[in-house]
């Protein structure tokens, strides 16, 4: 991971934290600019929410530094450090408020009431949720207790807004309005804000910097195009997004071979010829339309079967000079009707060079 | 969200780290410190002084095991031990399976009136001990209603202890039995119902797997409460020594503290044992049923819930009647001849020079180890519980709280003797006054309030205190203000549970009590030593009744939270 040049408000070095034998971070260096939108992706057991406790300073690491605004906080207390965060269970306290709730944090700053109470009314604003101050959690949707918790975390004005999966206990609908509402308050704020979150989808549609972690390794950093179009390893390919791996050989600079069809790759590839490789491509790169003669990459290939999936139909191709390749395609609504796609018939398809890449090694 | 026009403005309240006048990991260490000493001094040190008093001779010399030896070289002192095997296995034999099948009746059948039952049982939960042998005697004593069907054979001895014993340990099995029965996955009885399976069949190879560890567990409990308990075996127990009343006559009769000591050791080998067995069956316990499991819903069937509704009903009448017969027995003029009604039993100052002072002695030491007790019990339990710093300390305290359950009240008693009597102890100015009363009973029954906080602590969201921290809100504040009012009801179970114990029991502190400092269950013990049975039986009522009206109290106090003061819990 490379250290950005623009002065990085949270900047973690060597980062490492074992339970027992299982080691949950493995050396993590990771450089959060002020203002910024973090995304911690990755699967379960990744180590995501290991490094966000961290770095909130609720599990202590074993090894490494934090620095947090030029400050050394590694063995700072919680209290020490200048966070809001939001949980999976939102940890409401159930029995004050949803006023008292906001005010938890402004209570203790030993302001006046009358302004505590104006603060709490403001919040409340913020976050779509006028005179509900007087009820208690439980009588709150979940939606609305996520509001809650969102209020509580940002009453004191933190410098940083931690996010530990804090949509996933919520329904799909509530789930898709609540993550733009929260992009767009995390604009407003200017608040540097790391969400943790196993949605790839959500890391995509919030994130201006997603941090994709495995095995408590970080696997890649960058903008959600970048690691979209450009997974640096066959895990972040596989991860985000639908990815069709074959087994192919290098046969030149830029070429390669996949069961007998060859193909050209943008991507400059760094193996020799004759190397084993893997490539990989995603299902709705498959290009049906405007295929002409000198479209590269071009080749005939049966429908095998279609499933229906709503907005798009997933195919399974099957070149016609490699019947043992199989590849997925993901077609368009639109360009299902166009073209009166059925299972059976053949096709002239082509792979766009630049949407090809090439990552180590021909077996998993 | 509807986001407000104006810009927010950051500011205003714009909050800046200051230093913590007192960091809260010092105060958090400090406070989990002064737990384990507390712990350390009202556990450890006295259960040690008893282990180091087994190894001396009376004049404090160290001589190995020479009084183990002597122990078992002695037959009268052996013969106890026998006693106390003979007496609890059989208990054991007798009410283990009883309070089975009432278990049964009260989670697998359709009877009527199941609360009742229920409060039937646990009669004796609100007596001291004693109660049900004086009760036994009113019955099939010497001047006994019923004496005739003893035919001829003497109700001291033996079969008083174990039928007393019965009474006693009864409700202990119920409530364990009727955990374990409650716990079970009524997917599984469907699907043998499915496959046509006998209902013999079910009963062996569903209900009672899925039963047994609550079977052991009650077994071990009976056990360890029989072999232990002093209160009835003094009442009812004749010439027929065991274990208990050979601690108490060694100390207190012949001074013989090293010899006591042994006695205490070999008395803490069960309770011991019992308390592993158990911790080893509640672990395979929670693995049996699945989170997916569906409670079983009982459906009715005549003639099994017939045959369940009349034992049920037998059993109930068999505990309830004693106690009420002893009730009864308490008012009655001169018992069996003249069974006019009178209150002159209740002058206690005719039999007991202090008259009714034990029970106000009692009340206060209920009142004040309720109090006191609740309040350490909880915070301690928060600390060790809530607290993530100072890992090994906490695991000592976590310890040193478990450790009471393996305790009898005896030994712990004993303990408090050789330790609190030490000449050079600086706390012996505690011996006799109430204070090491109050202090030896939180010690006596801190493990199930402690487990009883645990339990309620864990279902708090555990996240609370990483919350408070981000908000910069020592965990004292969140324990106030959130913590403390979430677990009321379970801090009011464990406070009502220490007082109703506190009221009854006797084989801690018999050995501790003062001149000024009697209580109501040692002035029973007294009264009937002095053959006077009906103030004996009168003491014990009004005990009972002073349990249970707290215990009624408790009921409609818990209503009132749930329903007015705490209208949070509900949507």
């Amino acid at each position: 991971m490379t250290i950005q040049t623009s002065p990085s408000f949270i900047s973690i070095r060597g980062l490492t934290k074992s339970f027992g034998s299982f080691q949950a971070l493995k050396g993590i260096d990771l450089d959060i600019s002020r203002g910024e939108f973090v995304c911690f992706l990755g699967p379960s057991g990744c180590g995501k929410t290991t490094l966000l406790r961290a770095i909130a300073g609720l599990d202590l690491q074993n090894g490494g530094t934090i620095e947090m605004g030029g400050r050394d906080v590694s063995h700072a207390a919680p209290f020490e450090r200048d966070f809001g965060i939001v949980f999976q269970s939102y940890a409401l306290f159930p029995n004050l408020t949803v006023a008292d709730n906001i005010g938890y944090g402004l209570v203790n700053l030993r302001r006046p009431a009358r302004e505590i109470a104006e603060r709490v009314e403001e919040l409340l604003a913020l976050v779509g949720l006028p005179d509900q101050g007087r009820k208690y959690p439980i009588q709150l949707s979940g939606g609305q207790q996520q509001r809650v918790a969102l209020a509580r975390a940002i009453a004191t004005s933190p410098e940083l807004l931690l996010l530990d999966e804090p949509l996933s206990a919520l329904d799909a609908k509530v789930r898709l309005r609540l993550r733009d509402e929260m992009r767009s308050l995390q604009q407003r704020l200017g608040v540097t804000t790391i969400m943790v979150t196993h949605d790839q989808e959500e890391a995509l549609a919030l994130a201006d910097r997603i941090v994709v972690m495995s095995d408590g390794r970080v696997e890649q950093v960058g903008s959600p195009e970048e690691i979209y179009r450009r997974p640096a390893t066959p895990f972040v390919a596989d991860f985000v997004g639908h990815m069709t791996f074959l087994d192919a050989v290098v046969t030149g600079p830029g070429r390669v071979k996949v069961g007998e069809l060859d193909l050209i790759v943008a991507n400059a590839t760094p193996f020799a010829v004759g190397t084993p490789v893997r490539l990989a491509m995603r299902p709705e790169e498959v290009r049906t339309r405007s295929i002409t003669a000198d479209t590269p990459n071009r080749f005939d290939a049966t429908i095998g079967d279609l499933s229906f999936l709503g907005s798009f139909c997933r195919a399974h191709l099957e070149p016609t000079n490699s019947r043992s390749t199989r590849i997925a395609a993901d077609f368009s609504a639109n360009a299902m009707r166009d073209l009166g796609l059925a299972p059976g018939q053949t096709r002239s398809v082509a792979f766009p060079p630049e949407a090809l890449h090439v990552f180590a090694g021909a077996a998993r | 969200m509807t986001i407000a026009a104006q810009p927010y403005p950051r500011s205003a309240l714009a909050v800046k780290l200051k230093p913590m006048r007192l960091s809260e990991r010092q105060v958090g260490t400090a406070l989990i410190a002064a737990l384990c000493v507390v712990l350390i001094v009202i556990i450890a040190l006295p259960l040690w002084a008893l282990l180091s008093k087994s190894v001396e001779n009376v004049d404090g010399q160290f001589v190995g095991l020479a009084n183990f030896v002597t122990y078992a070289t002695t037959p009268t002192l052996l013969a106890s031990l026998t006693n106390s095997l003979f007496v609890a296995g059989l208990t054991t034999a007798i009410v283990v399976p009883l309070a089975f099948f009432y278990a049964y009746a009260l989670c697998r059948s359709t009877i009527p009136a199941k609360g009742l039952f229920y409060a039937a049982a646990m009669v004796p939960v609100f007596a001291p001990s004693l109660l049900s042998g004086l009760a036994l005697i009113y019955l099939f004593g010497n001047q006994g209603l019923l004496k005739s069907w003893m035919m001829g054979a003497s109700l001291y001895g033996p079969i008083g202890i174990i039928a007393a014993e019965s009474l006693y340990s009864f409700p202990h099995a119920v409530l364990i039995l009727v955990t374990a029965l409650a716990l079970s996955d009524g997917r599984l009885r469907e699907a043998a119902e499915a496959m046509g399976t006998s209902r013999w069949r079910i009963f062996r190879t569903i209900t009672l797997p899925a039963a047994r560890y609550g079977v052991i567990s009650a077994a071990f409990v009976v056990f360890t409460l029989v072999v232990t308990d002093f209160g009835i075996p003094k009442v009812i127990g004749g010439q027929f020594s065991v274990l208990a009343t050979d601690a108490y006559r060694q100390v207190v009769g012949q001074q013989n503290f090293p010899m006591g000591a042994v006695v205490g050791i070999i008395l803490l080998v069960p309770a011991v044992l019992a308390f592993f067995a158990d911790r080893a069956v509640q672990k395979r316990q929670s693995a049996m049923l699945s989170a997916r499991a569906v409670p079983y819903e009982p459906k009715p069937e005549r003639r099994r819930d017939l045959a369940l509704l009349i034992f049920a009903a037998l059993v109930a009448l068999a505990i309830v009647g004693p106690y009420a017969v002893a009730v009864w027995g308490s008012f009655v003029r001169y018992w069996p001849y003249n069974l006019s009604l009178t209150l002159a039993n209740y002058d206690f100052s005719t039999v007991e020079p202090s008259g009714w002072e034990p029970y106000w002695n009692s009340l206060m030491l209920a009142s004040l180890t309720a109090v006191i007790g609740t309040a350490l019990i909880f915070c301690g339990a928060y600390l060790i519980e809530k607290l993530k710093i100072a890992p090994r300390l906490r695991g000592f305290a976590q310890f040193l709280a478990m450790l009471p359950m393996a305790v009898p009240g005896l030994v712990l008693g004993l303990g408090y003797v050789f330790f609190f009597n030490a000449g050079w102890n600086p706390l012996g100015f505690l011996y006799g006054t109430l204070a090491i009363l109050v202090i030896n009973t939180i010690a006596h029954f801190y493990t199930v309030g402690h487990i009883t906080a645990v339990t309620s602590l864990k279902q708090i969201d555990p996240e609370f205190e990483a919350v408070s921290a981000s908000l910069k809100v020592p965990f004292w504040a969140t324990f106030r203000r959130v913590t403390a009012p979430i677990c009321m009801p379970a801090v009011l179970n464990i406070a009502v549970y220490v007082f109703v114990n506190a009221m009854t029991t006797v084989s801690a502190v018999i050995f501790l009590y003062g001149a000024d400092t009697k209580l109501a269950s040692i002035a029973i013990v007294h009264m009937d030593e002095a053959g006077a049975v009906a103030p004996a039986a009168g003491m014990a009522a009004v005990i009972m009744a002073t349990a249970i009206a707290v215990k009624l109290a408790h009921i409609a106090l818990d209503r009132l939270v749930f329903g007015r003061l705490q209208r949070w819990r509900q949507r």
